[in-house]
């Protein structure tokens, strides 16, 4: 899994709208690795400053997305449910807009926690409008709600650019369809940083989550805290996705595609799933990324239109046989 | 020493009296059957009994202390639960579902060890599940999964085991086998034995003890030949029953009349 990931990177680096042949690169990396950072060729500029923190961000958001599927899935024991279907990128890419239009961007961390706000108020949302009848949560009545709280608030995130005339909104595809191109070196770090202490609190959770799979009943009786475990894992997840959101933009159906794909290969025990997952939905953000690169060279596609285009057949299929 | 201790329980969801002064023991050496019509509050009082709920009034102690001072984890250790059914969303393998029972006893970065393996695997030895273990749990017929959920209760190691119904599903072979299982439990290990269930001849026979619930209320409590009477049978289910000895062992038998 790691070797995938490390080849598929490797991959994304030569390719792009410059070509650079494997040997060049890897004479490159080479340097790098034995600690001399002399960047001398134009080719070594683009790697370096480029592609490397592109591929290294498209790995954290991918990673994180995914570990969101992982955790959304258990919590409301629905192979469908994911950060994008459920409205939570949606919610948490608004916040950051009004962050943005209401200029509290500006403040020290305003964007990333208006962020958080937004997708913490759709889960709240989302718990409420679905709670009272227990049951409703393992049906598809919650993914409907989601699809509905997606549409809102997508509807008010077009509205919010069209009335503003803002620089930094002047791409709407980059909300909408998700960018990995404009982050920077230090927002990549503090999503990594985000990503490498979320999972190693949610690997602490990892047996709960297996328990909660088996309806929350069943995890009372077996000893765990739901009243603290259950709105710790929501505020944790969304923390993290809503990190990523803000710098990335939406990217759907990665954790959809990606929990299920390590499901059927590794079975259900959160053990495995959590790191598995968070390597395989990295790999496959590098992909579609490198994907999005290429296809049109020069020009580029936002990579929200390839995670969506893979990502939606393959929602309908499951929804299909729902069996899994 | 009792190991449950009940006194004067009231329990009410939301302005429905489920539960009301409900007063009872259970020793470690017995087997307690817990039975009534639907709705008498029997699965309830089981939860009570393992804290997942905490009553309204009145005591509710388990070993030494009263539920409410239980950490969930803590009181996990100690009482067991055997569910009628659950979910399967996600396929989890049979060997995967009965290590669940292990996590009270678990940290939350510590990963099993050969001590909790093979407390697993007795607890699949002594219900029979070996044989399915590499299999999914929702590709097993009801029975079988009962069978495995029981083990995982084994696997906690707990000193009451409660089973709401888990005879249910369960052919004539396996009831018999799961009774005598029961019976070893108790016997062997010292194991408190709290089942709920709608047969009553099943409980005549196997329980030490009976409690018959009634709307929420002890309507008769005592040794099979004490409760099953066909006055109460008439009184609380509405039906005309003949009770006479078992041929057997002489406990009580029941017959209905139609």
């Amino acid at each position: 899994m790691l070797f995938l990931f490390f080849v598929l990177c490797f991959v994304s680096l030569a390719l792009g709208s410059v070509h650079i042949d494997a040997g060049a690169l890897l004479r490159f990396l080479g340097k790098v690795l034995t600690g001399k950072v002399s960047i001398e060729s134009q080719e070594e500029l683009i790697i370096f400053s480029v592609r490397l923190p592109r591929i290294l961000f498209a790995g954290v958001v991918g990673a994180v997305l995914s570990l969101g599927g992982v955790v959304f899935q258990a919590l409301l024991r629905n192979p469908l449910a994911d950060p994008y279907i459920l409205g939570i990128s949606s919610g948490s890419a608004l916040g950051a807009i009004i962050g943005i239009v209401s200029g509290a961007g500006s403040f020290y961390l305003g964007i990333p926690l208006l962020a958080f706000c937004g997708a913490l108020i759709t889960v709240f949302l989302l718990f409420i409008v679905a709670g009272g009848a227990k049951g409703a949560l393992t049906d598809n009545t919650l993914l409907l709600i989601g699809v509905v709280i997606n549409a809102f608030f997508s509807a008010a995130i077009l509205f919010f650019l069209s009335i503003v005339d803002s620089l930094e909104l002047h791409s709407i595809t980059f909300w909408l369809m998700g960018d990995l191109s404009r982050a920077s070196l230090s927002e990549i770090g503090v999503a990594a940083f985000c990503l490498i202490v979320g999972f190693i609190l949610l690997y602490g959770q990892a047996r709960k989550l297996n328990l909660i799979v088996q309806g929350e009943e069943t995890a009372l009786h077996l000893g765990v805290d739901l009243e603290r475990t259950k709105p710790w894992l929501l505020v944790l997840t969304s923390l993290i996705i809503s990190v990523v959101v803000s710098l990335a933009g939406i990217i759907g159906f990665i954790g959809i595609i990606v929990p299920h794909m390590m499901r059927l290969i590794f079975g259900s025990d959160h053990r495995l799933l959590l790191p598995t997952s968070a390597l395989f939905g990295a790999s496959f953000l590098v992909l579609a990324d490198t994907v999005a690169r290429v296809i049109l060279t020069p020009a580029e596609l936002p990579v929200g239109v390839i995670t969506a285009l893979c990502g939606a057949p393959y929602f309908v299929f499951l929804l299909k046989r729902k069996g899994l | 020493m009792p190991v449950i201790r009940a006194q004067k329980i009231n329990f009410s969801y939301a302005e429905k009296a489920v539960i009301e002064e409900v007063s009872f023991v259970v020793d470690r050496e017995q087997m307690t059957a817990i039975i009534g019509p639907n709705g008498s509050g029997k699965t309830t009082l089981l939860k009570l009994i393992n804290g997942s709920l905490l009553p309204d009034s009145g005591e509710m102690h388990v070993g030494e202390k009263n539920t409410f001072r239980y950490a969930r984890k803590e009181i996990a250790r100690k009482v067991a639960i055997v569910p009628q059914e659950t979910p399967a969303v996600f396929p989890f393998f049979v060997e995967e579902i009965v290590l669940m029972g292990r996590f009270p006893h678990l940290g939350n970065y510590r990963f099993e060890n050969k001590e909790d393996y093979k407390i697993v695997q007795e607890a699949m030895e002594k219900t029979d599940t070996l044989d399915f273990a590499r299999r999914r749990f929702n590709e097993l017929s009801a029975g079988e999964r009962q069978r495995v959920l029981i083990a995982r209760a084994l696997a906690q190691k707990p000193e009451v085991l409660l089973l709401d119904e888990s005879t249910a599903f369960l052919d004539l072979k396996h009831q018999l086998r799961f009774l005598t299982l029961l019976k070893q439990l108790n016997r062997d290990d010292g194991l408190a034995i709290v089942f709920v269930t709608h047969d009553i001849n099943l409980a005549a026979q196997n329980a030490d003890k009976i409690i018959l619930l009634y709307c929420g209320k002890i309507y008769a409590i005592g040794n099979p030949a004490e409760v099953i009477s066909a006055r109460n049978m008439k009184e609380v289910y509405e039906v005309d029953v003949l009770v006479d000895a078992h041929p057997q062992n002489a406990s009580p038998r029941m017959t209905l009349l139609t």
